[in-house]
């Protein structure tokens, strides 16, 4: 803006009206610059977002509502007939019977391995570094790589599983017949991959704890189970919340491992592990009913947003807790300060006074 | 159907490299089509999956008749990638000139039969009727250049017959089963009492053999209706099949883990064989030498599987990709097709060439399999009518039999189930 400080003079004395003009415009391009830039830097996001995301999120919903052929690329308004048909249809509710199983066998049991196996990477081991890199192993796998080791191994005759519990006297089970055996074939997949994973960030997050708690609990004469309950896992819940989002997202969107579980992949013949993102993908890309499949989406994505908000909620609690780390309000504890200063007040005069009695 | 990417790809098996063919190359399809400029630069895309056995080499040859052409191959990976390209572009623009598709996608092809230029009428002759008939669309027209088939025999393992008592030599073994479905049931009760081992490999796939045989299964031809569940045809062929498979079905799903084990353990003794399956058996159970092939089905003649090539109509260069499509599918390109890939050919000229004829198998103990299967595929009278439900009754009716034989139901809680699936279908 140096420019400015001695305006131009070469149109003569009218030069003095504009200086100002100019000093203006600067002003207002450099506010402007500060208003608007941050925003033009995440636009990208968004805007990408705009045409990948909430687009294609807006055509599903209105080809929801029609009979839509994707060959000649038209349709028939039909209203709520495929989302009727959808609810309608029992293979629905055995969809969502199946995802929600196959959610918790998964996200439970991991996150518990996860936390253990994470206890145990935190203590003084040899090769650290070794068995860290170790857990994460899996989760570089491929998932249909994985899907087809693990489905060889769950073969309902020569399966190595089966022959191994046949060896040692067990009856073979029916990984393949058995609902609630195949969810758990799956969820084994599932918890394969991804155990590591958490296990890790989990690791990261105890190593964020301060060694004083745990010096001072050794102190204290706490022994290492009591340590873990009362500092290690209380430490870990924002954490914790983060990994239980993500893999609440990921369990009610579980497409790979049941495809790839049989030869099919359209979830069994009693729709044994018949997920929902199992049944849309077969509707769409199988049946051609794009309309249907649109709508079923749909319907996914409210339960993913009706799942999400009760997480928001929970998580909120959680968090509110965590930042106070302790049970008082915030009247409370500024009622216990100003409490706890008249005290100190009084009593600092109670003992000048004494001292003066003294000195008398 | 059961149409993963390993029937297809292991098609490859064959290897036999003749040397001395020398074809005439002929353009098949009469006069010349009328392009504005016959002289023009063109470009035709041919896009397949898979192996069609259609080289850069057998494409030359086309194209030093037709220097103003240039002819470019794509192929993609598996039938399902193919299948989901097809019907995402057709009707707008990015197909290629020439489009290959599975006998399997042709319910839903027929939907779009307008978008597809159909098949000169003067070259119908050229292929088996049943094999033209599949691929007429409600007015009639031929809307695809027919290139393989599927025609079945039946595979047997040959140390297993010899343990039951049965003959081993395959004329004998095909004397033994000629008959209808019943005479290969009460065989296969023979073997059961003989070696307590199964039969078969599945109540599925046999289901499947039996199924093609019968001309309207599912749906009225004329009216489109749903015939599935009232069809006492249906029922009977569910029935039977299910009460052979109670003791001689080795319960193995086809293409599951356990059915490829199956292959190499002897779980089965027999199973319905298209002739592409032999490149499925000899890939997927190397170190077994008593696989054979019998010059034999129950009931007549069965086919399962083969393509056609079709031709969209939006094309830039439809005549042109006629004659070039046309040119490919003929008897002498076919041969060459078969000898590159072993894709079994479908037209009746092609089925008595003597590089057909005298093409043996060395897996399959040097069965003359290239004459099996054409007596096979001569053999086949129906071309059963599929229409746009016929997957989906289809696959809901594979899934009933599985059910039955995994023994999550019986018989009647399974099809009554079978029944309300096929009436929730609309």
């Amino acid at each position: 803006m140096t420019a400015t400080v001695s305006p131009p003079t070469t149109k003569g004395g009218s030069g003095a009206t504009r200086a100002p003009k100019r000093i203006g415009f600067g002003k207002s391009l450099s506010s402007w610059d500060l208003k608007l830039s941050p925003y033009l830097y995440i636009s990208p996001f968004f805007i990408l977002f705009l045409i990948v995301g909430l687009f294609p999120i807006a055509y599903t919903a209105v080809i929801s509502f029609m009979d839509w052929d994707l060959v000649r690329n038209s349709g028939t308004f039909i209203g709520f007939g495929q989302y009727e048909y959808v609810l309608s249809n029992p293979k629905f509710w055995i969809a969502l019977r199946n995802t929600f199983s196959i959610f918790l066998l998964s996200t439970v049991p991991q996150l518990i391995l996860a936390i253990f196996i994470a206890a145990m990477l935190d203590q003084n081991i040899r090769a650290k570094t070794f068995w860290r890199m170790g857990v994460l192993v899996p989760y570089v796998m491929a998932p249909v790589a994985v899907a087809l080791i693990f489905s060889n191994m769950f073969g309902d005759k020569y399966g190595i599983i089966n022959t191994l519990l046949s060896n040692i006297g067990i009856p073979a089970i029916g990984w393949h017949s058995n609902a609630f055996a195949s969810h758990i074939a799956i969820a084994t997949m599932v918890n394969f991959r991804w155990t590591g994973y958490n296990a890790l960030i989990l690791l990261a997050a105890m190593q964020a704890i301060p060694r004083d708690y745990y010096e001072a609990a050794t102190v204290d004469g706490a022994g290492k189970v009591r340590q873990f309950f009362a500092i290690t896992v209380p430490s870990l819940r924002p954490t914790l919340i983060f990994v239980i989002i993500t893999s609440t997202i990921g369990g009610l969107q579980i497409f790979d491992e049941p495809r790839m579980y049989d030869q099919y992949g359209t979830g069994g013949a009693n729709y044994q592990w018949l997920t929902i993102t199992l049944w849309l993908y077969d509707i769409g890309w199988g049946e051609w009913n794009f309309g249907r499949a649109a709508a079923l989406a749909w319907i996914l994505f409210i339960i993913i947003l009706l799942i999400g908000v009760i997480n928001l909620f929970v998580t909120r609690s959680l968090v509110r807790d965590e930042g106070s780390r302790s049970s008082m309000t915030r009247a409370e504890r500024r009622a216990a300060a100003r409490n706890a200063r008249r005290a100190v007040a009084a009593d600092s005069a109670q003992q000048a006074r004494t001292r003066e009695e003294a000195a008398r | 159907m059961k149409s993963p990417a390993a029937r297809r790809i292991a098609i490859v098996a064959a290897a036999a490299s003749t040397s001395a063919l020398v074809l005439a190359g002929c353009a098949g399809g009469g006069g010349t089509p009328a392009t504005q400029d016959p002289n023009e630069k063109i470009t035709l895309t041919v896009a397949t999956f898979n192996d069609f056995g259609y080289t850069q080499e057998l494409v030359d040859e086309y194209t030093k008749e037709h220097p103003n052409v240039t002819v470019e191959l794509t192929k993609a990976a598996t039938s399902n990638d193919a299948r989901a390209n097809y019907f995402q572009k057709l009707g707008k623009t990015g197909l290629a000139d020439i489009e290959a598709i599975e006998v399997d996608w042709l319910p839903e092809v027929m939907k779009y039969a307008d978008l597809l230029q159909p098949v000169p009428k003067d070259l119908e002759s050229r292929w088996l009727d049943w094999k033209v008939e599949a691929a007429k669309d409600a007015e009639g027209n031929l809307i695809g250049y027919g290139t393989d088939i599927g025609p079945e025999g039946i595979c047997y393992r040959s140390d297993l017959f010899k343990a039951a008592g049965l003959p081993t030599d395959r004329d004998e073994v095909a004397k033994l089963i000629e008959g209808d479905w019943a005479k290969y049931f009460s065989v296969g009760d023979q073997y059961v009492k003989a070696t307590g081992k199964a039969w078969f490999d599945s109540a599925g796939g046999t289901y499947q053999g039996m199924i093609n045989q019968v001309e309207a299964a599912y749906e009225d031809p004329e009216s489109g209706e749903i015939i599935a569940t009232e069809n006492p045809e249906v029922k009977a062929i569910y029935d039977q099949v299910l009460a052979a498979s109670a003791t001689q079905s080795a319960h193995l799903g086809q293409w599951s883990d356990d059915w490829f084990a199956g292959l190499t353990n002897g779980a089965y003794a027999t199973m319905l064989c298209p002739g592409w399956m032999l490149g499925v058996i000899s890939g997927n159970a190397k170190d077994v030498t008593t696989w054979d092939v019998a010059n034999v089905f129950p009931n007549g003649g069965g086919n399962w599987g083969g393509s056609y090539l079709t031709v969209p109509a939006n094309g830039k260069h439809v005549a042109a990709a006629s004659e070039l499509a046309a040119w490919l599918t003929a008897p002498e390109q076919q041969i060459k097709a078969f000898v590159n890939a072993g894709t079994f050919p479908s037209q009746n000229e092609a089925l008595t060439d003597p590089t057909l004829l005298d093409y043996k198998n060395e897996y399959f103990n040097n069965a003359p399999v290239g004459q099996i299967f054409s007596e096979r595929a001569t053999a086949v009278t129906v071309a059963p009518f599929k229409g746009q439900f016929y997957f989906q009754i289809n696959d809901a009716m594979q899934k009933a039999l599985t059910r039955v034989e995994d023994g999550t139901q019986n018989a009647t809680q399974s099809w009554d189930q079978w029944v309300s699936e096929v009436n929730a279908i609309k």
